[in-house]
């Protein structure tokens, strides 16, 4: 399990536009991408001095390849990340103001406190 | 000797430059009253009259990461480019540029190293709206050259919350050390109670108006024992999973003393959010 991951996956995505847009548009080939060539990358250092360990256990590939921001929860993804980033995917789709917002709210309504722990 | 003109604390809400700036149909129904609280806020800094703005914020996963994480952090740099692009793609802010004072920045890194706190610090940031939304509201004129001051609110594990508060008690002796005839501001911000990326999100009000109540009273009237005798950094997860935010308004109240009642105080419950304003002035300058 690696919540540090799935954060880096948010992370560097979410500042990228090209990313972004890359990861609404082809989740699942994305994230496959995103592993097998970013994932290792450590992000001030040389890309031939990358890690050597790092992958998503399978709960988190399928999380983030399946866009169910309620499961990232649920894995103790950093909330603040995703939620920058699902709405920078899906506001747009959206008519109402705040109307994404409320909908991620609903539906991670089944959480009660204590939230999953995001502590990495 | 310096002087601290004025020690302010206040919430960094992101999206009140575009409420502010909107017009027409897309300006909402809340912004007016809004902008005259932000104007009536923005006066007590003018009235201080700085020379330097020492600000205290938290970078939101900007250039800060976790695979090497400052707890407290002090920019020396001559210069900071301010807000990043995913700050301007949610909530319309607006590329900043900031002058520093590195005189000042140099003078609490050495000195709060010798005063037992282990800071980091960076000769090159980008700060982010935590800073830049202060700086819209008391001081949009964005001229006087600043120390920005970063704390880990953000990512576990934090340090305690006493550590804030000693952090904010060490900075104004610092600054109030430091040999330069100038007068310094020091300006703080934080959250109440906050929930992101949660359930209990962008509600009609903040997620815990209890939780706001008791930590708006503590602020106003400079209760530090009260408010770490209640705050843990357990117990902040429950009036709402960003609420550890609070933790920038404990080091306010160190840097503003125990005891010492806020001179200015006002709030405005917004949804998503209760605002909060508070302003200390100089002994010799409070009402």
């Amino acid at each position: 399990m690696s919540k540090y991951l799935m954060n880096k996956f948010l992370y560097t995505v979410d500042r990228d536009p090209e990313l972004v847009e890359r990861y609404r548009e082809d989740p699942r080939g994305t994230v496959e991408w995103w592993e097998a060539e970013r994932a290792n990358a450590i992000l001030n250092v040389p890309a031939a001095e990358r890690s050597t360990w790092l992958t998503f256990s399978d709960d988190e590939r399928e999380a983030l390849a399946a866009h169910d921001y309620p499961a990232l929860f649920g894995l103790g993804a950093h909330p603040f990340l995703a939620l920058t980033l699902y709405i920078a995917m899906f506001e747009r789709d959206y008519t109402e103001p705040l109307a994404f917002q409320l909908e991620y709210a609903q539906r991670l309504s089944h959480y009660t406190m204590p939230y999953p722990d995001i502590a990495t | 000797m310096a002087t601290i003109a004025a020690v302010i604390a206040s919430t960094h809400h992101p999206f009140y430059y575009r409420a502010s700036t909107s017009t027409g149909a897309d300006r909402p129904p809340f912004a007016d009253e809004w902008v005259a609280k932000i104007t009536s806020f923005r006066e007590t800094l003018t009235r201080a009259n700085p020379d330097v703005l020492v600000l205290v914020g938290s970078d939101h996963f900007h250039q800060l990461w976790l695979d090497n994480m400052p707890q407290f952090l002090v920019g020396k740099a001559p210069f900071y480019d301010a807000n990043w692009y995913n700050e301007e793609r949610e909530f319309g802010l607006p590329k900043m540029f900031f002058t520093g004072q590195e005189d000042l920045s140099a003078h609490i890194l050495r000195d709060g190293l010798d005063a037992g706190f282990d800071l980091a610090f960076s000769n090159e940031l980008r700060i982010d709206h935590s800073v830049t939304c202060p700086m819209i509201t008391l001081r949009p004129e964005a001229d006087l050259p600043i120390v920005p001051i970063y704390t880990n609110i953000f990512a576990p594990p934090l340090p305690q919350p006493k550590r804030y508060v000693q952090l904010g008690q060490m900075i104004r002796d610092v600054v109030e050390s430091w040999p330069a005839d100038l007068r310094v501001a020091i300006i703080g911000t934080g959250h109440l109670s906050l929930e992101l990326g949660g359930p209990r999100q962008f509600g009609p009000h903040g997620p815990d108006p209890e939780f706001d109540r008791k930590a708006v009273e503590w602020i106003a009237s400079g209760d530090i024992e009260k408010a770490l005798g209640e705050v843990s950094l357990d117990s902040l997860w429950e009036p709402g999973n960003a609420t550890h935010g609070f933790l920038d308004f404990m080091l306010m109240m160190g840097v503003a003393g125990a005891g010492r009642p806020a001179d200015y105080v006002d709030t405005l419950d917004l949804f998503h959010t209760m605002e909060a304003y508070f302003t200390w002035y100089p002994k010799e300058a409070s009402k």
